[in-house]
């Protein structure tokens, strides 16, 4: 915008301008400003003409009212005018006032769109670009209707100015953000790909622009442009500082454009046509040249823009990761920065190199700055450096850096800052877990982090902590030691007590000969913690204590005397006091044998992921894909590479422990998380080890147990040992084959393979027992055994249907092979059309998978479709075999109507064969609601007041089918004292009467 | 109680800034500062909420006064306090404005620490106060120890706000009721809401020590000596000089306050108000009425709209009271709408301008006789817009004043005693004087 001066006249602008800011309360400039739109007004009334000067003036006045703040509601008009003079300085500012105050009103918008158009056929460049640029700043629908296809006409067009094809570029580039359904592409598309070879870097600049957003909308179609980029590429960096002379910012050559292009390679994968790759690594290595070079300039622009070029095509090369030399010089450079004064190039240079360090080829190159990264992480002043320093160090651990690492990493947690000290945590768990090569390394490892930062210690760090040890038989002595002796610190954190309260009373006889730590010791130390300890941890300390008694006979009083006190006994808290007292019941009524078999040491966890890699991903959000990649680029490095290791975290990776989703859960006690299940204390008691169902796991122990146990099984929320806890349901399904093996061993999938026998179990009878439990409902669980669980959710609308089957996986286990049909005998296949959707044919361990069955009734039908199911468990075939509950009911309408509609009707179905009556017992009690809920279940209108007899039941509705609609109505006489019923049916069909009589007299 | 007071002239800096407890820091200054004086959109909130300080303003022209407090306190009493602070410092130095708080600030000072003790609002009563706070400060030499003593005693004594021995040769006493007029009427001329404020303002230039009664045609006190079957004998002396023609006697009083030297228990018990008055002017009461207002002027309005462009506004007013009576200050405002580009005025009577700065029409009449009428008629032409909200038609508003209380309220006697000296109750001069004054007085057209 031209500066609105006395050179261009408009003094009354300038003296309503001076006046408002010589005004020296609100209310004075509102005052002026009032008077001022009434003078326009009074001007723009119509009586006289006006010429161009006045009108300007008086619309750039409103404009600059508008953009005090005050509304402006004419005007309007006398802009658009303003749009069809010859003028430059009218027309600007016109469309100037079009940009900033139009709004969707239909009328002026047509003359706007019209002006423009105008302007676009004008050839005149100056209104081109007017025009062009007022679309861009508007930007709206409307105006995207009315050009996209205008605007990358005239991009192409060849007789068009350079400055006028910049402009287009952008505003094409604004409507493809704005609405980015009405660009479409065409063959101007490959025309503006050549856009980049244009004499005008301007012309170039602009359409890179234009080209990365749309080659990312559809990569097919901008193929072509990454040899021109390339071209456009290596002629910029092979040029001469001086060579493209506007283009020249501070001694770089084109640096916007050059970060452009190199933003718009990132789009593809590296090129596969051999010259051009070499051209493109050619750049590249210029580029990383050039940054070598002593800088030209001491200016920081200067150094700015080289360092922009740099980083984007550092990015590229990461992007690419297939150039060994590059990545490796790329890491170089970046390591030159690391040391950089400027605080964002560390930053950058930080950020880099994570990236880097997740790439095969220059990992090793990474690894050898890392004396710059812990000095950095140590020295460095701002916080969101240091941040990124951790996060370098993370990606950069392997097992031969590890123990250094880590051993920084837990030196600098404790200095360091409180925001991102939870997640040094979990990156420190992570890494001493997954690089332990020698696990007293790793109980000393985590050890030392809850001594360190106790209170960033998230639950899973020590629940992960215990399952190893558990699992490990050569550190639990270790372990035990270890704890033992950091539990004598004088003040030691909650979370250590927790674990050192586990692994004594698992493990405290591996110790207890010791005479520094006997028995009695041992469990003084504990108690000494006991009282400054939060309920679940001592609840967890009690469930030590009777593991002591198991352990130590010798202590036995002790303990007793110690569950016997008050402060056990009567506490106030419900757990505290269950626990107490079934434990003192247990430990005083049991047999030393009964006390071995329910005390005895924990059995081994399942393997899955580690609970502290979902945290740590749950942490950064599902904003930020970056550790997601990172993990993904570890894994093909990983697969590619030599390491086993990272098949632990692989392993179960795409099916996070839940158990079965929410609508399979049985009974719904059990979320979908690892969260705390309503679980007895009694938990902690170890389930044998012979084979029992899964299902159910805890109760039969308990119930063996004896009578005292009845009280266990109140579903009391017990906390402590969730992760490991709700790992005892499943791990007796685990096939023994996963007991010895190696703890971090993918075991499933290679056991699996090694089955040679495969034994088909025979078909089993058809399951129908709930069959009957959905004719009156359309969701629920339909079948359940050991391995599976069905679910289902339906619904019904006229003759179409369609029904979601759940399949639970109740196992551990990945089921192959898996595949469900649904069959119609004889002639059921006729009357109803059943059609499943392909599913998955695998279904891993404690994963759901679903299957939507789309349901067309034809004809009415009596007998249900059959739902097969065949899966490969464990190397034997698995058939299952489920009746389907698809019932005629399920496609009846409800129907309100009046008493005297409903008897009138009732006496037109008065023909004997379109009545069925029915006389039953009840099987369950004859409650009204109960009742009425399952009438209305059924299909069925209920409806009120119709029968003489309130206690009776009346409902009316409609079969609909394909080929017919059959009429229905229903009526059931209940008899209390003699506990039956009366059911009458009459429809139009009498096989309808008999099947709907027959499904419904089931559900009382 | 109140924490500190500020004063800030418009473009919010700090004039006077007094702090009465620890509780407010030099924050508070700077928070009434920036969400209230400079805030983006105007408060109209007389209270403020900022950080658990509230913060209560009154503006008096471009000068804003706050009163700061942590304490949950009496709103009612603080702006009371506010108001009697602006009374005093105008019975000091004049008109409130920047220049004069500047060229006063340590009698304000002096003012503050007087009348505000800790927090708690003590004697604000001019008359008083002038005694001791002098505007050329107090001179030493010619003040005797007797005097001094007796504003000791004065201040703490009983009676705090008159001194004793005070003489005046002609014994006089002006009594000046004043009300203002509050109304919304629809464009039918039904009455939507009408209230009256008043208040009864004594100018008393009497010696010694004299005990005032005041008497007035409240209803309670009417209906109980007609009850009583006795006509008070001071009905006679009846002062009112009214201009209602209407028969009714007595008023109904909403609610009322009194100034601090009525006797309350006295009204309380028989509704009778008695006082020792002090010395020069002050108000004696506040009181509301809602029941069977006058209303000086009927305003009829009558807006008519030719097409998207023109606008017909004809406007009528009838005065409302006895012919006798002239009302002044007559000012009628028709706002206009938003777009209009143009106006044409006629009126008979009083000048009619368009105003663009304020968006209206304002008639001015400068008297007008009771039972009068008159009229304007203005033709708007209106600029299309491409708004299609319909122009919201504000009422028309009216300014006035007339020589006689819109409540009904006449005052009955007003008798002074004054038992020690030798003058009765006929030697008193009494004036008395009603004004009526438009409050907000709307009608919707």
């Amino acid at each position: 915008m031209p500066a609105v001066s006395k050179g261009d006249g408009m003094r009354g602008l300038a003296v309503f301008i001076s006046d408002i800011r010589n005004c020296k309360s609100k209310e004075a400039e509102i005052k002026r400003i009032n008077k001022e739109l009434a003078n326009i007004r009074s001007k723009f009334k119509g009586d006289k003409a006006l010429d161009g000067y006045s009108k300007k003036k008086y619309v750039c006045k409103l404009l600059f009212i508008f953009l005090l703040g005050h509304d402006i509601d004419f005007g309007h008009m006398e802009a658009v005018n303003l749009l069809s003079s010859n003028k430059y300085t009218e027309k600007q500012i016109g469309y100037l006032f079009i940009s900033v105050l139009v709004n969707s009103n239909s009328d002026l918008i047509s003359l706007i769109n019209n002006a423009i158009k105008n302007d676009l056929s004008s050839r005149n460049p100056t209104f081109m670009n007017l025009a062009l640029h007022c679309i861009a700043n508007v930007g709206s629908r409307e105006m995207a209707e009315a050009f996209a296809a205008e605007v990358p006409r005239i991009l192409v067009a060849g007789d068009t100015m350079d400055s006028v094809k910049q402009s287009a570029a952008l505003c094409l580039l604004r409507l493809n953000r704005t609405s980015p359904d009405l660009v479409l592409m065409g063959e101007w598309t490959a025309r503006v790909v050549h856009l980049l070879n244009d004499q005008h870097l301007g012309v170039v600049t602009a359409a890179t622009s234009l080209i990365t957003t749309l080659a990312q909308k559809s990569p097919e179609d901008f193929k072509t442009s990454v040899s021109l980029a390339v071209a456009r590429l290596s002629r910029i960096v092979s040029s001469a500082s001086t060579d493209l002379q506007d283009y020249t910012y501070y001694f770089v050559a084109a640096p916007w454009l050059s970060v452009k292009l190199l933003r718009l390679l990132q789009c593809y994968p590296p090129p596969e046509d051999g010259a051009i790759r070499g051209r493109l690594t050619e750049c590249l290595e210029t580029i990383l040249n050039k940054a070598q070079e002593p800088p030209k300039s001491k200016k920081v622009q200067h150094s700015n823009a080289k360092n922009a070029v740099l980083f984007e095509a550092i990015s590229l090369i990461i992007h690419h990761d297939s150039e060994p030399t590059l990545l490796v010089r790329a890491c170089n450079q970046l390591g030159q920065f690391l040391q950089h004064r400027e605080t964002n190039l560390r930053y950058l240079a930080l950020e880099s190199m994570c990236t880097l360090a997740s790439s095969e080829f220059s990992h090793e190159a990474v690894k050898t700055h890392i004396e710059t990264v812990i000095n950095a992480l140590k020295s460095e002043r701002d916080v969101s450096v240091r941040q990124r320093a951790v996060d370098l160090l993370y990606a950069m651990c392997d097992r031969s850096n590890a123990k250094q690492i880590v051993a920084e990493m837990l030196s600098y947690l404790e200095t360091a800052d409180y925001s991102i000290r939870e997640e040094i945590v979990l990156k420190v768990a992570i890494l001493a877990e997954k690089y332990a090569v020698d696990y007293t390394w790793y109980v000393d490892t985590i050890l030392n982090l809850i001594r360190f930062a106790g209170d960033y210690v998230s639950d899973e760090v020590w629940y992960r902590v215990i399952q190893i040890v558990i699992n490990r038989d050569e550190v639990q002595g270790y372990a035990a030691k270890t704890v033992f002796e950091a539990l004598q610190a004088p003040a030691c954190h909650e979370n250590l007590v927790k674990v050192g309260g586990y692994i004594l009373g698992e493990f405290g006889n591996l110790i207890a000969g010791d005479s520094r730590s006997s028995p009695l010791i041992q469990f003084d130390l504990l108690h000494s913690k006991f009282h400054l300890c939060s309920v679940p941890t001592r609840a967890l300390l009690l469930s030590a204590y009777i593991k002591f008694i198991n352990l130590f006979p010798e202590v036995k009083g002790t303990i007793q005397e110690v569950l016997r006190s008050d402060s056990q006994l009567r506490n106030a808290d419900v757990e505290l006091q269950q626990r107490a007292v079934e434990y003192l019941r247990l430990s005083s009524i049991a047999s030393t044998d009964i006390l071995a078999t329910v005390l005895e040491e924990m059995p081994p966890f399942p393997e899955r992921e580690s609970s502290i890699l979902a945290k740590l991903k749950r942490k950064k959000g599902p904003g930020n894909l970056h550790p997601d990649l990172d993990e993904n680029r570890k894994e093909r490095s990983a697969n590619g590479g030599t390491a086993d290791h990272s098949s632990t975290t692989s392993n179960a990776k795409s099916s996070p422990l839940s158990f079965v989703g929410d609508l399979l859960a049985p009974a719904s006690t059990a979320p979908p998380t690892n969260r705390p299940r309503p679980v007895s204390s009694s938990y902690l008691l170890q389930a044998p080890l012979t084979p029992i169902p899964p299902q159910a796991s805890a109760v039969p122990v308990l119930l063996s147990a004896g009578p005292l146990f009845q009280v266990a099984a109140s579903p009391t929320p017990s906390t402590d040992l969730l992760g490991l806890g709700s790992t005892i349901t499943t791990q007796n399904s685990a096939p023994p084959a996963s007991k010895g093996t190696s703890l971090l061993v993918d075991v499933f999938s290679e056991n699996i393979a090694a089955f040679p026998v495969e034994t088909p179990v025979a078909v089993g009878p058809v399951a129908d027992e709930n069959f009957s439990r959905f004719v009156c409902k359309n969701n629920g669980v339909l079948y359940e055994n050991q391995l599976l669980q069905i679910g289902l959710k339906s619904e019904f609308r006229q003759n179409l249907g369609r029904m979601y089957v759940f399949f639970g996986n109740k196992t551990s286990t990945q089921f192959m092979n898996f595949a469900a049909s649904v069959v119609c005998q004889d002639t059921l296949q006729a009357q109803l059309n059943v059609h499943a959707k392909p599913a998955d044919p695998t279904v891993d361990g404690g994963a759901q998978l679903q299957q939507i069955l789309n349901i067309e009734c034809m004809s009415d039908f009596v007998d249900a479709p059959v739902l097969n199911i065949q899966f490969r468990y464990g190397g034997t075939l698995q058939n299952v075999a489920v009746k389907l509950p698809i019932t005629l009911n399920k496609f009846f309408q409800p129907t309100e109507m009046t008493s005297q509609d409903f008897f009138q009707r009732w006496k037109q179905l008065g023909a004997p064969q379109q009545e069925v009556q029915k006389i039953f017992k009840a099987k369950h009690s004859m409650d009204t609601e109960v009742t009425k809920a399952k009438i209305m279940g059924f299909g069925a209108a209920l409806l009120d007041g119709v029968d003489p007899n309130p206690s009776n039941f009346v409902g009316a509705g409609v079969i609909h089918t394909k080929t017919t609609q059959v009429g229905c109505l229903l009526r059931l006489e209940p008899n209390t004292q003699a506990q039956m019923y009366r059911l009458t049916l009459r429809t139009s069909r009498d096989t309808v009467s008999q099947r709907l009589c027959d499904l419904l007299s089931e559900q009382f | 109680m109140i924490g500190g007071l500020f004063i800030y002239n418009h473009k919010g800096e700090v004039l006077i800034s007094r702090v009465y407890r620890d509780d407010i820091g030099r924050n508070a200054v700077d928070a009434f500062r920036v969400n209230v004086i400079h805030a983006r959109q105007q408060v109209r909130s007389p209270v403020t909420n900022i950080a658990r300080t509230s913060f209560f303003h009154v503006k008096r022209s471009n000068i804003w006064l706050a009163a700061v407090t942590k304490q949950n306190v009496n709103a009612a009493m603080v702006f009371e306090f506010l108001y009697k602070m602006c009374d005093v410092m105008a019975s000091y130095f004049g008109k409130i404005s920047e220049e004069n708080i500047k060229n006063n600030f340590v009698l304000i000072y002096e003012l503050l620490d007087e009348i505000l003790d800790f927090g708690y609002p003590q004697n604000s009563e001019t008359g008083s106060l002038k005694t001791f706070i002098t505007q050329q400060g107090i001179k030493g030499q010619h003040q005797t120890k007797e005097e001094q003593s007796q504003i000791t005693s004065q201040v703490t004594g009983q009676i705090g706000w008159r001194r004793e021995g005070i003489k005046y040769r002609r014994n006089e006493l002006f009594l000046d009721v004043l009300e203002s007029v509050n109304l919304l009427m629809s464009p039918q001329g039904q009455v939507l809401s009408a209230h009256v404020s008043g208040r009864v303002v004594m100018k008393s230039y009497l010696s010694g020590m004299p005990e005032c009664k005041f008497g007035m045609n409240d209803k309670i006190i009417i209906d109980k000596a007609g009850k009583g079957g006795v006509t008070n004998e001071a009905g006679k002396s009846d002062l009112g000089g009214g201009g209602s023609t209407s028969g009714k006697q007595s008023i109904a009083i909403d609610d009322c306050t009194f100034n601090q030297c009525v006797r309350l228990s006295k009204f309380d018990s028989e509704r009778s108000i008695s006082f020792i008055p002090p010395d020069g002017e002050y108000e004696l009461m506040r009181y509301r009425t809602t029941k069977d207002i006058i209303l000086p002027f009927r305003v009829i309005p009558l807006v008519r709209e030719v097409g998207r462009t023109k606008l017909e506004v004809k406007v009528v007013i009838k005065s409302n009271f006895k012919p006798s009576l002239l009302a002044q200050k007559i000012e009628v405002r028709i706002p206009t709408p938003l777009n209009t580009s143009g106006v044409q005025v006629i009126c008979m009577k009083g000048k009619a301008k368009y105003k663009a700065s304020e968006n209206a029409i304002v008639w001015k009449i400068k008297r007008m006789a009771g039972m009068k009428e008159s009229q304007i008629s203005a033709e708007i032409e209106l600029l299309p817009t491409n708004d299609k909200k319909k122009w919201a038609r504000p009422p028309i508003s009216m300014n006035f004043e007339v020589p006689f209380a819109p409540s009904g309220l006449k005052v009955r006697y007003l008798k002074v005693f004054e038992s020690k000296l030798n003058y009765s109750d006929h030697d008193v001069i009494k004036w008395v004087r009603y004004i009526g004054r438009s409050g907000i007085y709307e009608t919707r057209c």
